[in-house]
C-alpha cells in the first residue's frame, strides 16, 4: 500500500523536475544554440540562410582581447575572493556552533537585496564626490578626491563584493569536515603548524578551492551589470559584449554565438576541473 | 618500583570554564610499563591523554618525561606519539605516506624512510596494503595502520586513546592480544586510556582508576578486582554484591560482623574498626555459594533469574530482606547439568576468608556519585 501511495508521488516529482530542466534550461540553449547558425535581420532578429558566420566574427582580434581581458579580470577577483575567503571560513568553521549559524546567515542576508542595487550601492561610495572620498578628504588624509570609479579597480571590487560568498560556501563546507584529529596527529607526528598547513589542511581543502573557483571565475565572465555601472567603457566582461549585440546592436545571431563560445569555454574548464578530481581520486588504487 | 621511572606526573590540575576536570593529579609511570587509565566518560582520563600528548597545557602542576620538564612544550616536539580513537589517518595518503609521515617531518633519507616503513607495516602484518588509501581498509586495518604510523617513531611512550572502542568484540579481543604482543616486543611503555574495565584488567601490568578528576585507586589489575580501594572502584570494575554490616566483636586478628542477622567471623581489615561500627562486606558473584534451602547458614532467598553463559550459570537470588544478590557459578564435571528453577528457595553464603570490608565513609567520594557511575 506504501508503494502504492510513493509511486505516483515519485513520478510527479520527477516529471515537474523534468519539465522543469526540458523548458527552462535545455529549450531556451537549443533556441540559443540555433539562433548562433543564422543570419541578422533588422525586422524579425533572425533569418535564414543558415551560416557559420557569426563564428568566424568572434575570431576577430577585437574580440579575443576582450576575453582574455575578460578571463584576468575574472582571475584577479577569484584569487581576491580565495585570500579573503579562505582564511574566513577557517576561521568560521572553528567558531561555536550556534555562532557559525549566525555568521552564515549575515554572510546570506546581503542576496536579499537586489545585486543590481547593490552594484550602484558601490557606486555611490565610489564617486568622485561619494562617502568614501568625502570622509577621506574630512579626516585630512587626501587633499583632493581619489579617481576610484570607472577604473578597472572598480570593476574587480564590484566582482569580488558579489562573488565573495560563493567561495566561501564551498569552502566552509570542507573546512567544517576537516577532523580536528587529523590535525592533532599531524602535530603529534611531529610537524609544526606551518608543515601541518601544507602537508593536511591544503590537499583536504583543495576540492572546496576547486569548488569555490569554478563558482567565483565562471559567473565573473559574464556579470554584465557590473562594468557598466563601475567600469566605463574599457573594462568589458564577456558579459557585456554578449549584452551590447542582444540589446544593442540587434545583432542576436552574433550575440548567441558569443554565448555559445563562453558556454564552450566554462564547460571545457569544468571538465578539467572533473578530470583533475577524478585524477586525485585514483592515486591510492595503483 | 625497581624499573626506572619515565613519566612523572606531578600535582596536575586543569579546569575547562571553571569546571575542574582534572585535580592534582600524582602519577609516575615506569619504563616498558603498560599503564591503563580507567574510568566512565567525563572521569578526566582524555584530558590526562591530552596533557601528555601536549593538545592541552595544565593550568597546574608539572609533567616530566626522562627527567626533562616537557609540561609546556608544544606536541610536536615531545618525544611521544598517540594512536587516536578513530585512527585520525589521512585521507588522502596511502598507507605507506601516512606511516612515512612522521619520518618525512624528521627529515629522514629516503632509503631510511622506506626501509622503516616496510618494517612497521610488516609488524602489523600490512605489508601487502601499502598503496591502499585509508578509505579501502576495515576498521581492524585502519587501526592497525594508525599504530604502525605511531610507533615508526620509536617513540619512548605510546598513548592510546580508547584505540579499540570502534571495533567489534570479536576483533577487539584480536587486537587485544595483538597489542600486548607489540608492547612488548617493542619495549615502548604504553598509556592506555579505556572505559571497558574488562579491557583494562586483561590487558595491564598497572590499572590507574580514574573519577571527577582524581586517581581512585592505582594498582595491578589483581589488586584492584580483589582488594578494591572504596566503593567507587569495587563498583566500577566489575560485578560486585555489597551487604551492610555491622561490627559486633574485634579482636585483635578477627573481627565478627553481623551481616542482616548472619554473623561471619572474618580477618581484621587494614582499616581502624571498633565494636558497634557499621562496615560494607563486599563479595564477587564467583565468590557466592548458593546452598541448599535446608543448609544450616547463610540468608535464605529464592532464585528469580537464571542465565546461561557457557563457562558459569549466573544466578540473581532475591532475599528475604529485599536484597537481590548476583552469583556467578562455574560449571564442575560432578554435575555438568546443574541449573536453577526459577522460583526456587536456597541459601545464599560465601567462601571464608574471600569477603572484602570498606569502610561506611570512605575516601571523598560520597556514596550516591559512586552509585550513579
Amino acid at each position: 500500500m506504501l508503494r502504492g501511495l510513493r509511486q505516483p508521488f515519485r513520478t510527479g516529482v520527477l516529471l515537474l523536475v523534468w519539465t522543469w530542466l526540458l523548458a527552462l534550461v535545455l529549450a531556451p540553449n537549443l533556441l540559443v544554440i540555433g539562433a548562433s547558425f543564422l543570419t541578422r535581420d533588422p525586422g524579425t532578429f533572425l533569418s535564414l540562410p543558415v551560416t557559420l558566420e557569426n563564428y568566424r566574427n568572434l575570431l576577430d582580434p577585437l574580440y579575443l582581447e576582450v576575453f582574455l581581458h575578460s578571463l584576468y579580470m575574472a582571475s584577479i577577483t577569484t584569487l581576491v575572493c580565495l585570500l579573503i575567503g579562505y582564511p574566513f571560513a577557517w576561521a568560521l568553521s572553528r567558531v561555536a556552533k550556534d555562532r557559525q549559524l549566525l555568521l552564515i546567515f549575515l554572510l546570506i542576508v546581503p542576496f536579499w537585496t537586489n545585486s543590481l542595487v547593490r552594484t550602484y550601492a558601490l557606486k555611490l561610495l565610489m564617486a568622485t564626490n561619494g562617502l568614501i572620498n568625502t570622509g577621506l578628504m574630512e579626516l585630512g588624509l587626501i587633499d583632493g578626491p581619489l579617481r576610484m570609479l570607472y577604473t578597472e579597480g572598480a570593476v574587480i571590487v564590484g566582482l569580488v563584493y558579489l562573488l565573495l560568498p560563493f567561495m566561501i560556501l564551498p569552502l566552509y563546507s570542507v573546512f567544517d569536515d576537516l577532523r580536528r584529529e587529523l590535525l592533532m596527529a599531524s602535530h603529534d607526528l611531529g610537524a609544526g603548524r606551518f608543515r601541518t598547513f601544507i602537508h593536511v589542511v591544503i590537499p583536504l581543502t583543495l576540492p572546496g578551492v576547486l569548488a569555490g573557483v569554478m563558482l567565483v571565475l565562471l559567473p565573473a565572465m559574464g556579470l554584465f551589470f557590473v562594468p557598466d555601472i563601475l567600469g566605463g567603457s574599457r573594462n568589458l566582461l564577456v558579459g557585456n559584449v554578449i549584452k551590447n549585440q542582444f540589446l544593442d546592436a540587434r545583432n542576436w545571431p552574433f550575440g548567441a554565438a558569443a554565448a555559445i563560445m563562453l558556454t564552450l569555454a566554462m564547460a571545457l574548464l569544468l571538465f578539467t576541473h572533473r578530470l583533475s578530481q577524478r585524477r586525485l581520486g585514483e592515486e591510492g588504487d595503483v | 618500583m625497581t624499573q626506572k621511572t619515565l613519566l612523572s606526573l606531578r600535582n596536575l590540575g586543569k579546569q575547562f570554564s571553571g569546571k575542574t576536570v582534572l585535580d592534582s593529579l600524582d602519577l609516575d609511570i615506569a619504563d616498558g610499563e603498560f599503564i591503563t587509565l580507567l574510568g566512565p566518560s567525563g572521569c578526566g582520563k582524555t584530558t590526562l591523554l591530552r596533557l601528555l600528548a601536549g593538545f592541552e597545557i595544565p593550568d597546574s602542576g608539572t609533567i616530566e618525561l626522562n627527567g626533562a620538564d616537557i609540561t609546556a612544550l608544544p606536541p610536536e616536539q615531545r618525544p611521544l606519539n598517540t594512536v587516536f580513537q578513530h585512527y585520525a589517518l589521512f585521507p588522502h595518503m596511502t598507507v605507506f605516506d601516512n606511516v612515512a609521515y612522521g619520518l618525512k617531518m624528521e627529515k629522514r633519507p629516503k632509503d631510511e624512510i622506506h626501509q622503516r616503513v616496510e618494517e612497521a607495516l610488516a609488524m602489523v602484518q600490512l605489508g601487502e596494503f601499502a598503496r591502499r588509501k585509508p578509505h579501502q581498509l576495515s576498521g581492524g586495518q585502519q587501526q592497525r595502520v594508525a599504530i604502525a604510523r605511531a610507533v615508526v617513531k620509536r617513540p619512548k611512550l605510546l598513548l592510546l586513546d580508547e584505540p579499540l572502542s570502534a571495533l567489534d568484540y570479536k576483533l577487539r579481543r584480536t587486537m587485544q592480544i595483538e597489542l600486548k604482543r607489540l608492547q612488548r616486543e617493542l619495549g615502548i611503555t604504553f598509556v592506555f586510556v579505556t572505559h571497558d574495565q574488562e579491557e583494562a584488567l586483561s590487558m595491564s601490568d598497572r590499572v590507574v582508576v580514574l573519577q571527577s578528576g582524581k586517581v581512585q585507586q592505582k594498582g595491578t589489575p589483581r589488586e584492584i578486582y580483589e582488594r578494591p580501594a572504596n566503593l567507587f572502584t569495587a563498583r566500577f570494575v566489575g560485578e560486585t554484591n555489597l551487604f551492610p554490616g555491622v561490627l559486633e566483636q574485634v579482636d585483635e586478628q578477627r573481627i565478627t560482623v553481623n551481616v542482616s542477622g548472619y554473623r561471619r567471623t572474618m580477618r581484621r581489615p587494614g582499616f581502624p574498626v571498633s565494636e558497634g561500627e557499621g562496615v560494607h562486606v563486599l563479595l564477587r558473584p564467583e565468590d557466592i555459594r548458593v546452598l541448599e534451602p535446608d543448609a544450616d547458614h547463610g540468608f535464605a532467598g529464592k532464585v528469580v533469574e537464571r542465565n546461561y553463559k557457557g563457562s558459569t550459570l549466573d544466578s540473581v537470588i532475591h532475599l528475604e530482606d529485599g536484597t537481590e544478590v548476583l552469583a556467578s557459578e562455574f560449571f564442575d564435571e560432578d554435575d555438568p547439568a546443574f541449573d536453577y528453577r526459577l522460583g526456587e528457595p536456597v541459601r545464599v553464603s560465601w567462601v571464608e576468608g574471600w569477603e572484602w570490608l570498606l569502610p561506611l565513609e570512605n575516601g571523598g567520594v560520597p556514596e550516591d556519585q559512586a552509585a550513579n557511575a
